[in-house]
């Protein structure tokens, strides 16, 4: 169960970020086609494939599109959001690198249905490679008349903020400010970057869409399930024997994902847990794997699809100690805007810890559960929820493995 | 300690990413970045001034780099290593890494090596984590890790 490769197709040339390999197989010809297409007809299109926003959140990116006021006055911008930084996800990473002109066709296209003339790129600081090969092929593309006619693209390197994945906090941050996230609404589509409307994608979502346009909304969509179209790109890591990234349907199960792409368990072989869509999914335990792994799939079995990052755990990992990770990553990543989520978050970490360390108390895991539940939904973004996710679901599922570490 | 200053050509670089914005201030991250390349990191003075330079408060500025972590307050050695120790890393052994590292170097997470040679960082998800354990070396990611491919990693950097 594998099927077509959309997005990672070109992956195994070795001049795959070039222009020349980008044209030979098929690459801006979707571009060629959408300039004869009215913004509405593309829009329409990407409603008609299903496609969901591969960032997190799964908001339909037709959906989203059509929010952008088509009155508006002033300048709309397009912002990619590359700043991925999902514990467990790394697929824009091998997007940017091996197919940056995926990203560009992906990004005119965009920019037409919503009337965009600029586009910014924001690309996580660390990212220092894929921003040297992502400028390459912006330099490329501008060489070969495809970008600076209407349409420019201007490359944003962040600073290292988990936060500025957040898309409000990456608009902050791209504003030249610390990236803290703003209250919607207004949302970005109406009021986003410079106080303009401004649709913010993923990297993946936009390199779906030239495949739309080449084949049409209504092939994508078959590919996947009745609510989402097409594949995505699964990271797979942890205790698996081939850990990396997957191309699949978004109908494939996370069993079949883990044994039969992934090749199986690690460890003592046996599995025990997995984060089916990067550290803020709920955990799953083993006997829930038989799920598939497209958003609402995900969301029925209590979890999300996220990011697409699955972390795999067999039976020797400790998920206290694992949760003691997850929370420390929440506590350092918190913008510290909301109280509930700076406090909240600090204090986990803190909790489960000493925990961790022996030192627990019998009331602690009622705490956290109690101090999780108040919190969800309080804050300006979905940062805190994401915490959440994970505090609730791995000391629910595995509550016998904290209480044994809590002195009686 | 040289002057904080960049050269005209650096300037005109400032200037340049200050116009490509629809506001001059967007270019505040990328100008942090060309003053952490020149200066070696973000001094007190040098805040003092880059805020001049865009007509910013001092206080506005320490605020931004204060937020981001790529931004160092003290300066760093000559080389950063910053090893991931968020869950996937965490699952293949980057607690080993780092115990092997801080034997090596003798400093603890956060330290910088008396020689001015090393410094060691522990970093959230890096996003390569197929490649667990792994770190970023300068502007490097290594993947992979072992302690002997750590040793092997110590001995190229000067």
């Amino acid at each position: 169960m594998s099927g077509e490769r959309l997005l990672t197709r070109n992956f195994d040339r070795p001049d795959s970020h070039t222009l020349r390999a980008y044209r030979e197989t098929g690459g801006y010809t979707a571009w060629a086609k959408a300039q004869e297409m009215t913004p509405e007809a593309i829009i329409e299109e990407v409603k008609r494939s299903n496609l969901r926003g591969l960032g997190g959140a799964g908001f339909p990116t037709g959906v989203k599109w059509s929010f952008v006021p088509r009155d508006h006055p002033g300048p709309i911008y397009l912002v990619v959001n590359a700043d991925e930084g999902e514990p467990g996800t790394f697929k824009d990473r091998y997007l940017l690198e091996r197919d940056p002109h995926a990203v560009i066709e992906g990004m005119l296209i965009a920019a037409r249905a919503i009337r965009a003339s600029t586009g910014f790129v924001y690309i996580r600081g660390e990212y220092v490679e894929p921003w040297r090969r992502f400028q390459a092929a912006v330099a490329e593309a501008s060489a070969a008349g495809l970008l600076g006619r209407g349409f420019e693209v201007i490359v944003h390197r962040g600073a290292g903020a988990y936060i500025c994945g957040e898309e409000t906090g990456l608009i902050s941050s791209l504003e030249g400010k610390k990236g803290w996230p703003k209250l919607k609404p207004p949302f970005p589509a109406v009021r986003g970057a410079f106080g303009m409307p401004t649709v913010v994608n993923n990297v993946e979502t936009l390199c779906h869409v030239p495949h739309i346009i080449n084949r049409g909304g209504a092939w994508f969509a078959a590919l996947g399930t009745r609510t989402q179209g097409g594949t995505r790109i699964y990271s797979v890591s942890g205790r698996v024997r081939r850990p990396g990234i997957y191309e699949a349907p978004v109908s494939i199960t996370l069993r079949q994902l883990i044994y039969d792409l992934a090749g199986g368990v690690t460890g003592n072989g046996r599995l025990k847990a997995v984060v089916p869509g990067g550290a803020s999914a709920p955990i799953l335990r083993a006997d829930e794997i038989d799920v598939t792994m497209d958003v609402d799939g995900l969301k029925a079995a209590g979890s999300m699809a996220g990011s697409a990052g699955v972390i795999v755990m067999d039976e020797t990992v400790s998920i206290p100690e694992a949760l003691m990770v997850v929370a420390r990553f929440y506590a350092h990543e918190s913008c510290g805007q909301c109280t509930p989520c700076r406090e909240t978050t600090g204090w986990v970490y803190k909790i489960v810890r000493r925990i961790v360390e022996g030192r627990g108390r019998k009331e602690d895991l009622d705490t956290i559960l109690d101090v999780a539940r108040r919190g969800a939904g309080t804050t300006i973004c979905a940062f805190f929820d994401g915490a959440v996710g994970p505090y609730i679901s791995y000391i629910e599922k595995f509550r016998d493995e904290f209480e044994a570490l809590i002195p009686r | 300690m040289t002057a904080v200053r960049f050269t005209p050509e650096q300037l005109a670089e400032v200037r340049r990413l200050q116009a490509l914005y629809p506001e001059p201030r967007a270019a505040l991250l990328p100008v942090l970045h060309l003053a952490q390349e020149t200066f070696g990191w973000i001094s007190p003075e040098v805040e003092a001034y880059v805020a001049e330079l865009f007509g910013l408060a001092p206080a506005h500025v320490h605020e931004v780099v204060t937020f981001y972590t790529l931004f160092f307050r003290q300066p760093p050695g000559r080389h950063v290593i910053a090893v991931c120790h968020n869950l996937s890393c965490h699952l293949a052994g980057a607690q080993e890494i780092l115990a092997h590292l801080r034997r090596r170097l003798g400093v603890e997470v956060g330290e910088t090596t008396a020689d001015g040679r090393v410094t060691l960082l522990a970093v959230e998800c890096l996003c390569a984590c197929e490649h667990a354990p792994m770190a970023q070396v300068d502007d490097r990611y290594e993947f992979d890790l072992t302690p002997e491919k750590v040793d092997r990693l110590l001995e190229e950097l000067r």
